[in-house]
């Protein structure tokens, strides 16, 4: 098979890459747009190889495997399963969407802003792909400075006070991430994350790395108590910074559930999966009442977002096959969905230079193609049927009757919550009593250009998910009974010398120690 | 005597620098020629120098001065601060003109000192090799025009400085007594717990106090930001950087002494715990930015301790590794202060606003050198903790890591201050005309950035010779 030879993975990380160092060579603003869409462009067709993603296959495909620093056992690794293929075409596929949405809204500093989106693309594929922990680290890291240079730089008016939120928060989040890699590479002897995910590990090691990990992927999710600097930073960032924060930056949170924790700890999962049950209803309750508050378009949105990542978190932890599917239906159909909806409001703030709902009200006779979308993607967002959300969160729901009824009762009022906001929303962008719309121009064919694939995939995966259940299947059932190995009863290779560290610490004149 | 000069070219080179310099400084009236047309290319030709001669090994008098893989690695790594510093160093607006030879020559001669004590096996030789390089920096600290701030700093760091020479000259004696030598080869078979030789720990402990009051660790840390705050920009450069990899090399040839366990071990280990938290905490609060990285280093000399916690070669070469790029990031911090800074004044952050506006090299540069500070990939600063924290991971002081992993949280806010006020806070008032940038400053800024990003890419070939002097260390050693 030519594709398996072909380094799709590498030349779709690396290509973004050339393209930002080829920026500098552009003086032209204009220049700079055609040559950065012709990269995305390009991209997307880099991608086209991965159509030769194995269906029913459960291990990971277009591996890629060189020596990094190989007396530290890192590897330059990477590789895509069921689960990561799907995240790396909705990233790749995303980019061109980006450009074009900001073709009229960036107008300072385009080469950076360029810069950023390409650097940004090439590290996300990267934190997809990479199949070797530190690799995975580098990328998840890398991601957070175009970012916050996305927000800092041509964001809104309070930009600094939410880049900084969004950067310290994630960080800080992560740092204890670094510190269950090195605690993983201690125990299982490797960084490579196929051969960590077959090792057996103490109760009490899982307890702690499980917790580890997952506050660095809560907060990246975010899930509920750590969700503050998603509205903040939706609300400031561009629109093509909204557009990758929703549709890329919160799946590898869930991402990171479902390649790590999940896998590596199970036992950590399965002794939190009530905690996390919890915190995943709380979010899509939360998110969907404060949504309901909110006069800034951008901001139901936003909270809109913690919701549906809500119902992903509430898949990932019921532990069965409808919930994991649903759960990575919904990382899909969010990205898709939510990230169009981002873009409308864009479209929609270049012409009212608003975000406020009483500033775009009745466009529905004055625009009738920008409504008729939104109204599309609206639907979409609270999971109708015929649309793509629906698939997702009816199999969530599925999976939740099928752990315990009174988790699927719990989650009902979310999804009720989520029309209730969605649909008021629209009704009075719709028909609300015009204010000073007249004037404005329908959707031009730039604004068609990066609306209609969203559209086309809301109503694919809406009525043809079936092609999605058979890549994604076999990598989740494979999961799933990565679950069921036992508990191990020791820590890996014991260390030559376990002594107490503080408690012996404490004992400092003490006589213990010693050779 | 037991001279072998084939082992020591790069001393040697260093040398010539210094006597080159010494007669500049007594004949300057007669032929006056620019420092800068000449020192930063021979201390270029230094780094190539000592790269040559990074296989060289053997030992000589009498087995006190020893040339390892190790004192070659910092070595090189001392020519390539030295080389950087002088660089920085020659278009100072604040040093008096007529001490400007003496000033290079005793810079020069403290990284001859830096470059000796890389070698020194013996605790006398390790204390002549301490001095040689700290009493050059007394005398160029305070010169600094006739700045009262300066003459300050220089006081603090000469009284601090003395009575931590005295403190491991003190801490000497009770080693030499106990032990009945002052070879480090041979200290290493000894065993350093309280119950065998109470007397030997103590003074191993003052010893360490000296070492340790050059690396700025708690509760040797309180000269750093008043020193860097005092002296010129461009000497804070050098004194940040280059002394810490003197006391660095020493402490992981003494590190061949620690093991887990020790009461020796645990008392470092706590300091280091300390000396990261408080280094941390107090940088959140500054705002000149000299202090500000003075703070760091006393978190950075935190970092720097865990790499001796496990006593085998892994850590010991990740904390080789971390010196290296230690020394870079904070040449990078440095070198765009004192670009930034051009009629040598202290900066305040404030003064970093609109930075990317002005000069977007300089802007660009320090990013990567506060996101390397952070530990942030893909900079070298990352490898760095990636490799010191796995190192001192499963030797029973992992509450060490995580002690440091949150101090790395902690330390975010203040670095991202730094590229927060260049690159989002725009002057008020006054829309700069953005001037060319000199492409001296542009271009060696660039240099800087472009290797800490290449030791986060590729680390690889630095990391493996710290490894195998870590290595032939512990052979040697154990």
């Amino acid at each position: 098979m030519l594709s398996a030879q072909l380094p799709v993975l590498s030349l779709l990380i690396f290509f973004p890459l050339a393209g930002c160092v080829a920026l500098f060579w552009l003086g032209d603003e204009k220049k700079v747009r055609v040559f950065t869409l012709a990269v995305s462009l390009v991209e997307l067709a880099l991608a086209l190889p991965l159509l030769g993603f194995r269906l029913g296959e459960a291990g990971f495909q277009f591996v890629e495997h060189a020596p990094w620093v190989a007396s530290w056992g890192l590897a330059y690794y990477l590789g895509v399963d069921g689960i990561s293929v799907l995240m790396v075409a909705l990233t790749v596929a995303i980019l061109p969407l980006c450009v074009l949405c900001s073709w009229s809204y960036i107008a300072s500093r385009v080469r950076e802003f360029h810069f950023c989106l390409l650097f940004m693309t090439s590290a996300c594929v990267g934190v997809f792909a990479a199949l070797d922990l530190v690799l995975f680290y580098v990328f998840w890291e890398a991601m957070l400075i175009p970012m916050y240079l996305l927000i800092a730089v041509w964001g809104g008016p309070e930009r600094r006070y939410a880049s900084i939120k969004f950067f310290l928060y994630t960080l800080a989040g992560s740092t204890l991430l670094l510190v269950a890699v090195v605690a993983l590479r201690i125990a299982g002897g490797t960084f490579a994350i196929p051969e960590l995910m077959q090792k057996g590990y103490s109760f009490d090691f899982q307890y702690w790395v499980f917790l580890a990990m997952a506050i660095a992927f809560a907060i990246k999710v975010p899930m509920f108590p750590f969700h503050t600097w998603l509205p903040a930073a939706h609300v400031q960032a561009p629109t093509a910074g909204s557009v990758l924060l929703a549709s890329v930056l919160l799946k590898m949170g869930t991402y990171g559930f479902l390649r790590f924790c999940l896998p590596i700890t199970p036992a950590g999962a399965e002794h939190f999966a009530g905690l996390m049950i919890i915190i995943s209803l709380a979010s899509i309750i939360y998110g969907g009442a404060v949504a309901l508050g909110q006069s800034d378009i951008k901001k139901i949105i936003a909270y809109s977002s913690v919701g549906h990542m809500g119902f992903v978190t509430l898949g990932i932890f019921v532990f069965n096959l409808r919930g994991a599917e649903g759960a990575l239906f919904q990382m899909l159909n969010h990205g898709i969905t939510t990230g169009a909806l981002f873009m409308m409001v864009g479209a929609a703030y270049e012409r009212s230079h608003s975000r406020e709902i009483s500033d775009n009200l009745g466009l529905g006779k004055y625009l009738p193609a920008f409504m008729g979308l939104w109204g599309l993607f609206a639907f979409s967002s609270f999971g109708f049927p015929g649309t793509n959300s629906f698939v997702g969160e009816f199999l969530v729901f599925l999976g939740a009757f099928q752990r315990q009824a009174w988790v699927g009762f719990a989650a009902v009022p979310g999804a009720l919550l989520a029309a209730a906001y969605m649909l008021r929303l629209t009704q009075r962008m719709a028909w609300g009593e015009p204010s000073s719309v007249s004037g404005w121009p329908d959707l031009n064919f730039r604004e068609w250009a990066y609306l209609l694939p969203a559209a086309f995939f809301v109503l694919y995966i809406g009525l043809m998910p079936g092609v999605f259940y058979k890549v994604m299947d076999a990598s989740l059932q494979n999961m799933l009974s990565l679950m069921q190995r036992p508990v191990a009863h020791y820590d890996a290779p014991p260390a030559p010398q376990k002594s107490g560290g503080l408690l012996q610490a404490a004992g400092l004149a003490g006589r213990e120690g010693g050779r | 005597m037991d001279f072998r000069p084939e082992l020591v070219i790069s001393e040697s080179f260093q040398f010539l620098v210094v006597a080159a310099l010494f007669f500049q400084s007594l004949l300057y009236k007669v032929v006056s020629i620019r420092m800068r047309s000449w020192l930063p290319w021979v201390a270029g030709l230094g780094v190539a120098v000592n790269l040559f001669c990074l296989n060289t090994q053997g030992t000589m008098f009498y087995g006190s001065y020893q040339v390892d893989q190790l004192s070659q690695y910092f070595k090189v790594i001392v020519a390539l601060g030295f080389f950087f510093a002088s660089l920085n160093a020659t278009r100072q607006p604040t040093l008096p003109h007529e001490k400007r030879y003496d000033y290079f020559l005793f810079m020069a001669l403290s990284a001859w000192g830096l470059m000796l004590m890389a070698s020194a096996v013996e605790l006398i030789t390790i204390y002549l090799a301490l001095e040689l390089s700290s009493y050059s920096l007394y005398a160029i600290l305070p010169l600094r025009s006739k700045d009262r701030q300066a003459a300050e700093a220089g006081i603090k760091y000469i009284l601090f400085g003395a009575v931590a020479t005295a403190l491991a000259l003190y801490g000497f004696s009770y080693i030499l007594a106990t032990q009945h030598t002052s070879y480090l080869a041979t200290l290493a078979i000894y065993t350093w717990t309280w119950a065998d030789s109470p007397l030997a720990v103590v003074g191993l402990v003052l010893f360490l106090g000296g070492m340790l009051y050059k690396l700025a660790l708690f509760p040797f840390h309180f000269w750093a930001p008043d020193v860097y705050q005092g002296a010129s920009n461009e000497t804070a450069a050098f004194v940040a950087t280059l002394p810490k990899l003197g006391a660095m090399v020493v402490l992981i040839r003494l590190g061949a002494l620690l093991t887990p366990g020790l009461e020796i071990t645990h008392l470092l280990a706590i300091l280091a715990a300390v000396s990261m938290t408080w280094g941390n905490l107090g940088a959140l609060a500054q705002r000149d930015v000299k202090r500000l990285l003075g703070y760091s280093t006393v978190a950075h000399a935190g970092y720097m301790i865990m790499g001796l916690m496990p006593g085998n070669a892994e850590g010991l070469a990740a904390a080789g590794f971390y010196a290296l790029v230690y020394v870079l990031m904070n040449l990078t911090c440095f070198w765009v202060l004192s670009r930034v800074a051009a009629d040598g004044r202290n900066l305040y952050l404030e003064d970093l606003n609109g930075l990317h506006r002005r000069s977007p090299a300089m802007a660009l540069a320090l990013a990567v050198g506060a996101f390397a500070l952070v530990g942030l990939p893909p900079t070298g600063g990352f490898m760095g903790k990636l490799f010191l924290f796995t190192a001192a991971w499963g030797h029973g002081y992992d509450w060490l890591v995580i002690v440091a992993a949150l101090n790395a949280a902690i330390s975010i806010y203040y670095y991202l201050n730094l590229v927060r006020h260049a690159y989002t806070q725009d002057q008020p008032g006054r829309e700069p005309a953005a001037q060319p940038e000199p492409r001296f400053s542009a271009f060696w800024a660039g240099a800087l950035a472009l290797l800490l990003l290449f030791l986060g890419v590729l680390p690889g070939p630095a990391f493996n010779l710290a490894l195998r002097a870590g290595e032939a260390l512990l052979k040697l050693g154990g």
